[in-house]
């Protein structure tokens, strides 16, 4: 395991020096719960001291009694769109998203024009990072040149690069003999395969969930079958060849059999869910509204969704990821066939979760900050953690505070989020990443109650 | 009735209220001078983004005998074919303040999309796979006529459903007008899940028997080059409908245009117990029904309605 920073890259500043008073922390995995001074000296976890107790010492001190304090949140999936198509998202507003999601880490996927292939790609992403990432960013190369599916990119050359691991993320490997290469290469470079599953015979041209409601609305279906026998095939070469991989965006029941059997099988295996996929279901498309509910993988049926929540408690899926995947209005304003497949996430994904899972009471506080923060660990990367000693990696959250997504705009350069209109319970004040601080909330402002 | 986007959302009272202008129309149209001013100065705006027909000719004769000022757009040899969006499209026919905008379009939710971008009324006309809710008025109004009622019939929709816009809103609208309804065909272009929209599923013609109108759909030659039949010849052996399949006392309907000798045997066509040409003649009264009621009918109270509403057009607020 190497640290967030050792791998990922942010813009250089300044070091936060914090007092958050009073405020509630909770760790579940450190087994960090209750009320403390949390201290951030130096851009690292100082101290967590007895309410009331910990000395300014010069720090911003912020009352903070009746909020809480998490881990920051680690996305492994999200679309920064650069390369190529930089008025959806770049490095700057992705992570600017990211930040005020309360996020300290996220992993950029190689779908870009072009696609991220060789050495050089890496190199140029990490520069624009260093120069203007709000939190560290970490880059997948691609499995194949080009997303081709076809010859494997130098993945020993990008893995020196920096390239964190590798996925043709956006298109499955549908070449059963690539995929085994790839699996094979794994152990001379490392680095987690991330998989996109799907097989595009099954999908055709399937634009939304095959079932009852694709019957009812007449738009052609993904059927469920075509993400999990892909999973079932690669999980079978992964255990052939002992090597890692990690499934992208599960949305199936079936699926989540696969990986939860290939995990009692022992193969190396991780996988994700999307904050959609654990709060929607195929009954919002009857709306016909692309610019919130089109996505690959398509929402499914409550069955599916239950199986997710499901597995996201036992262990099954260990993170939340939120393929935040930015389009502009040109490409949602068509008709639902027409329109570009995505939405985006990292803004609303606490706080959607939070307002949709966690206050019914359907999951725990302690297990959604886990999920939110277990994108890391698959990638070989630390996962965030206050405990004393560690660097801040910090989200401050509101869980009274209501706020309905879109009304001030996003930070995102894109407007597809799956939440937009609705009144979310929850949300990030402040967001520590690296040490620095990376967001704070416009009517939010710090050392006004010291 | 603002918009006619869907049949998914029609409640019985408001399909009859369309029916019951219809007959009126139906009247009219035995007179010598068959046109009446209602729409007199008012302009109707016809967007076909697909080939048709029977449903733009029959739009387009509506519109007239209502005394409308007709655009008619083609998609092919228009701005379209440069690259304007839809929604562009519609800005700028809508300059022209149009009282009506009557649009087909190979997409799903086409329709409603343009309803949250003008300020006219708009018919849907076929979108995608989705509905063609005319085609459902004009051929529950074709029944209704030779049945009295559609209340405890038995209809067989047979061929490929998959693909239909007309089975769903027929089944539907058969549905909704008390009739019940099964669906037939090979599993290959029956929808997985569509039982959950209340009608029988078979896969055989075995039972065609207990139906007393056996609606066919349009059987397209490119299904056979994607694998959801083999051959046209096997498809027709199976579920063609022909005199020896049907009953005398059966009716038979299809939408057009009919493959003739593929889902239909040429005899089956022109026997008596075929309403093809009515349906076609009922496309006209029904069309000026729907035009009258979203332009005309405002006057009338609003029928109340105990099924879910329409759907709000995206691009507006909910």
């Amino acid at each position: 395991m190497s640290s967030l920073t050792d791998l990922l890259d942010v813009r250089a500043g300044e070091d936060a020096h914090l007092v958050l008073r009073r405020v509630s922390v909770l760790d579940p995995v450190a087994g960090i719960e209750g009320v403390h001074d949390l201290v951030i000296r130096d851009g690292r976890i100082a101290e967590l001291a007895a309410p009331g107790e910990a000395d300014e010492d010069g720090a911003e001190v912020l009352e903070a009694e009746g909020l809480h304090a998490f881990p920051a949140f680690f996305d492994p999936h999200v679309h920064l769109r650069t390369p190529g198509h930089e008025h959806k998202e770049d490095v700057e507003t992705g992570t600017r998203a990211a930040a005020a999601g309360g996020y300290c880490g996220i992993l950029a996927m190689a779908n870009t024009e072009p696609p991220v292939s060789t050495a050089a790609d890496i190199s140029a992403l990490r520069e624009q990072a260093r120069a203007g990432a709000s939190v560290p960013v970490g880059f997948l190369a691609t499995v194949t040149r080009g997303m081709k599916g076809e010859e494997l990119t130098e993945m020993v050359d990008l893995r020196e690069a920096g390239a964190i691991g590798f996925s043709d993320d956006g298109l499955p490997i549908v070449s059963s003999r690539v995929m085994l290469r790839a699996l094979q290469y794994q152990r001379l470079c490392g680095g987690t395969i991330a998989l996109h599953e799907e097989d595009p015979d099954l999908s055709g041209d399937g634009v939304m969930h095959e079932g009852p409601v694709s019957a009812a609305v007449g738009l052609a279906g993904i059927p469920s079958v075509s993400e999990s026998t892909m999973i079932a095939r690669d999980a079978a070469l992964a255990a052939y060849e002992g090597a890692r991989i990690h499934v992208q965006h599960l949305s199936a029941a079936e699926s989540v059999e696969v990986v939860r059997a290939a995990k009692a099988a022992g193969v190396k295996i991780s996988a994700e869910a999307s904050p959609h996929h654990l709060c929607l279901t195929d009954e919002e498309v009857r709306s016909l509204d692309p610019n919130r509910f089109k996505m690959n993988p398509p929402l499914r049926r409550e069955s599916d969704r239950q199986a997710l929540i499901a597995a996201l408690r036992d262990g099954t899926i260990e993170c939340i990821a939120t393929d935040h995947a930015p389009h502009q209005a040109e490409e949602k304003e068509v008709p639902f066939e027409q329109a570009a497949m995505g939405v985006t996430g990292l803004e609303t994904a606490f706080a959607a979760l939070h307002t949709e899972l966690v206050l019914p009471g359907t999951i725990d506080l302690g297990l959604l900050v886990e999920r939110l923060a277990g994108g890391a660990a698959p990638f070989g990367i630390e996962r965030p953690t206050l405990a004393p000693g560690s660097e801040a990696n910090v989200a401050l959250c509101d869980l009274a505070a209501e706020w309905t997504v879109g009304e001030d705009g996003y930070e995102s350069r894109s407007q597809n989020s799956w939440c937009a209109g609705r009144t979310l319970t929850g949300r990030v004040l402040v967001t520590v990443a690296a040490g620095q601080v990376a967001y704070r909330l416009r009517s939010f402002s710090l050392g006004v109650a010291s | 009735m603002k918009h006619l986007l869907a049949i998914d959302g029609l409640s019985r009272d408001e399909i009859e209220a369309i029916l019951d202008r219809a007959e009126s129309f139906a009247e009219v149209g035995r007179r010598d001078i068959k046109k009446v001013p209602t729409l007199r100065g008012r302009t109707v705006v016809t967007l076909f983004y697909e080939s048709s027909t029977r449903t733009s000719s029959s739009f387009e004769l509506a519109a007239k005998r209502l005394s409308a000022d007709l655009v008619s757009v083609k998609a092919a040899g228009s701005s379209v074919d440069k690259g304007e969006s839809l929604k562009d499209t519609v800005a700028t026919l809508s300059a022209y303040d149009p009282a009506a905008i009557v649009i087909r379009h190979p997409y799903a939710g086409a329709a409603q999309m343009v309803a949250g971008w003008t300020a006219a009324a708009v018919i849907n006309a076929g979108d995608g796979k989705h509905e063609h809710p005319s085609q459902a008025l004009l051929d529950v109004y074709t029944l209704r006529r030779r049945l009295g009622s559609l209340d405890g019939k038995r209809i067989w929709i047979v061929g490929d459903v998959l693909h239909s816009r007309v089975a769903r809103s027929n089944l539907i609208a058969f549905q909704r007008m008390g009739a019940e309804v099964t669906v037939c065909g090979p599993p290959t272009l029956i929808p997985r899940g569509i039982e959950e929209l209340g009608c029988e599923v078979s896969h055989s013609l075995e039972r065609l028997g207990e139906a007393d109108v056996v609606y066919a759909l349009r059987m397209q030659q490119e299904r056979m080059s994607e694998s959801f039949v083999p051959s046209l010849r096997e498809y027709a052996a199976t579920f063609q409908i022909d005199t020896r399949r049907l009953n005398p006392r059966q009716l038979l309907m299809h939408p057009g245009p009919v493959n003739r000798g593929v889902e239909l045997s040429g005899e089956a066509i022109d026997s008596p117990q075929s309403l093809i040409a009515e349906q076609v003649a009922a496309g006209l009264v029904v069309r000026m029904a729907i035009l009258y009621e979203l332009l005309a009918g405002s006057e009338r109270p609003a029928p109340v309605s105990d099924d879910e509403p329409s759907p709000t057009p995206i691009g507006q607020p909910a």
